[in-house]
């Protein structure tokens, strides 16, 4: 869930981080008396929860307050990347001597936060550490012992700041980590920081992104900042088949059978369990095939919800057939998930054999589950046949089907 | 309409208050249920739920059978 940058600022303020004087202003009008209170040449710039601001035309400069005020204008009527703005940020403009960058995130594969800075910052870091590898460093730390400062310093010292900025710069950086694990964010991030003509050092433009999951926990924090419990933050409003997808898995507490994401493809996909779904989305793309969904299944939800959800695919518009796969689950009843997925096609009036183009679902109750695919003559494999081969067969068999154009 | 399972209560079970009343509480999925007189009847919406944990049968040995459909020739 990504907080807005007056939202990120708010939090890093907390925490001690320095920044520049902002106010956020929701019109024009807003904006002018804004730029009139903070004196001097303002920046000011759209609050969208998206990148590409600056290039889009969402960050503008203004130097006197009837000049903000028509900047503001522009602003919040300009849509960036099919977002409207939910407001301008006006933010007292500083000269900048250097520029840095900061982000702590999940390094998912050494299962740990880690820091990373560059003393070049203000552009793509990504491009930065391919072009001058040496000018980025990264350390991880553990989420689990209370954090340190010396990782921080660590980060900074690596890029060759010294002096009263390594110092200025670890504290910055030291604040973010601790936000970081506090607030149970994925990404804190700062590009850029800034150090100013007058040798200050302040965080010029934030973004903190909250593990969705982590919602309720900080309930009370999204209230002081002023976020409505409705406010979703995704990037794109639902679509009526997602939020459906919504609706299903809401049903029933037993098992999730729900979460969809809806694309323009013809194989719908029944798919999930423990990362099962990410690589089953990408195995059927691999092999060429084109979903038509996005989803996750997983736990044990019920026949009335499996077939719910297997409904909801087959009424897109387009599915021609859909492939029923999960990663290796030992707690998913096969049988269960056979009887919801069989109901739900012989509701939405297909044939199985016909509409499910593979099943594959290595749980327990293999062999009853197993019992009622032969049954209704649909195809299925057990675990000795691989993911991406499974997709890729499901995919064979979709291009496959009779009077179908190539 | 039930695709799945089918549960037979043998009506020998209907002369027995405490067992039908057992039957409702025990079964997970709710496929038990006593109408306004107190008997018990099964409930069709749910069969296709039935977990075969078997707690019915072992509950009344020889009086509940819970017949897979998908198992018959
Ligand atoms: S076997 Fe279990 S789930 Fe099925 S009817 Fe009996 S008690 Fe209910």
């Amino acid at each position: 869930m990504r907080l807005y940058e007056h939202e990120s600022k708010q939090l890093l303020r907390r925490h001690g981080v320095p920044l520049p004087k902002s106010a956020l202003a929701r019109s024009a009008e807003e904006a002018e008396r804004a730029a009139a209170g903070l004196g001097g040449p303002v920046v000011l710039k759209s609050q969208v929860l998206t990148g590409g601001r600056m290039k889009a035309g969402g960050v503008r400069f203004a130097s006197s307050p009837a000049e903000a005020k028509s900047a503001a204008a522009a602003i919040l009527t300009l849509p960036i990347n099919g977002q409207q703005p939910a407001g301008v940020l006006v933010e007292e403009r500083r000269t900048i001597a250097q520029e840095y960058y900061a982000a702590v995130t999940w390094d998912t594969r050494a299962k740990q936060p880690v820091i990373v800075f560059s003393d070049m910052g203000g552009i793509d870091v990504e491009e930065v550490a391919v072009q001058h590898p040496g000018h980025v460093a990264r350390v991880h730390f553990s989420a689990l012992t209370p954090f340190s400062d010396f990782f921080a310093k660590v980060a900074v010292a690596s890029t060759g700041v010294s002096g009263n900025e390594l110092g200025a710069l670890t504290r910055i950086v030291a604040a973010l980590a601790r936000a970081f694990l506090q607030y149970d964010l994925t990404l804190a991030e700062i590009n850029p920081i800034g150090r100013l003509d007058d040798g200050s050092i302040v965080a010029l433009d934030a973004h903190l992104d909250m593990e969705e999951e982590a919602r309720g926990t900080h309930r009370a924090l999204l209230q002081e900042l002023g976020v409505p419990e409705e406010d979703t933050r995704q990037a794109r409003p639902p679509t009526a088949f997602e939020i459906a997808g919504a609706a299903v898995d809401a049903s029933d507490p037993r098992g999730v059978a729900g979460r969809v994401v809806e694309f323009d493809g013809n194989l719908g996909l029944i798919i999930g369990a423990g990362g099962g779904s990410l690589t089953l989305f990408d195995a059927i793309r691999a092999a060429g095939g084109k979903p038509a969904n996005y989803c996750e299944i997983g736990g044990n939800p019920s026949v009335g919800k499996a077939a719910a959800l297997t409904r909801l695919v087959l009424s897109k518009p387009g599915v021609e057939q859909i492939a029923v796969m999960m990663n290796v689950v030992s707690n998913t009843r096969v049988d269960i998930m056979a009887r919801g997925v069989i109901k739900g096609v012989i509701e939405a009036g297909h044939d199985p054999a016909a509409k499910i183009a593979i099943f594959r679902i290595p749980g327990s109750w293999e062999e009853e589950g197993f019992a009622i695919l032969r049954r209704y003559g649909v195809d299925y494999v057990d675990r000795s046949v691989s993911m991406h081969e499974a997709a890729r067969r499901a995919v064979a068999k979709l291009g496959a089907q009779p009077g179908r154009k190539r | 309409m039930a695709m799945f399972i089918r549960v037979d209560v043998d009506p020998a079970v209907q002369a027995d208050p405490a067992l039908c009343k057992r039957l409702v509480e025990l079964c997970p999925v709710d496929i038990f249920a006593l109408d306004g007189a107190g008997r018990i009847a099964t409930v069709e919406q749910n069969l296709d739920e039935c977990t075969l944990c078997d707690l019915c049968i072992a509950a009344a040995p020889g009086r509940v059978t819970v017949v897979k459909l998908y198992a018959e020739g």
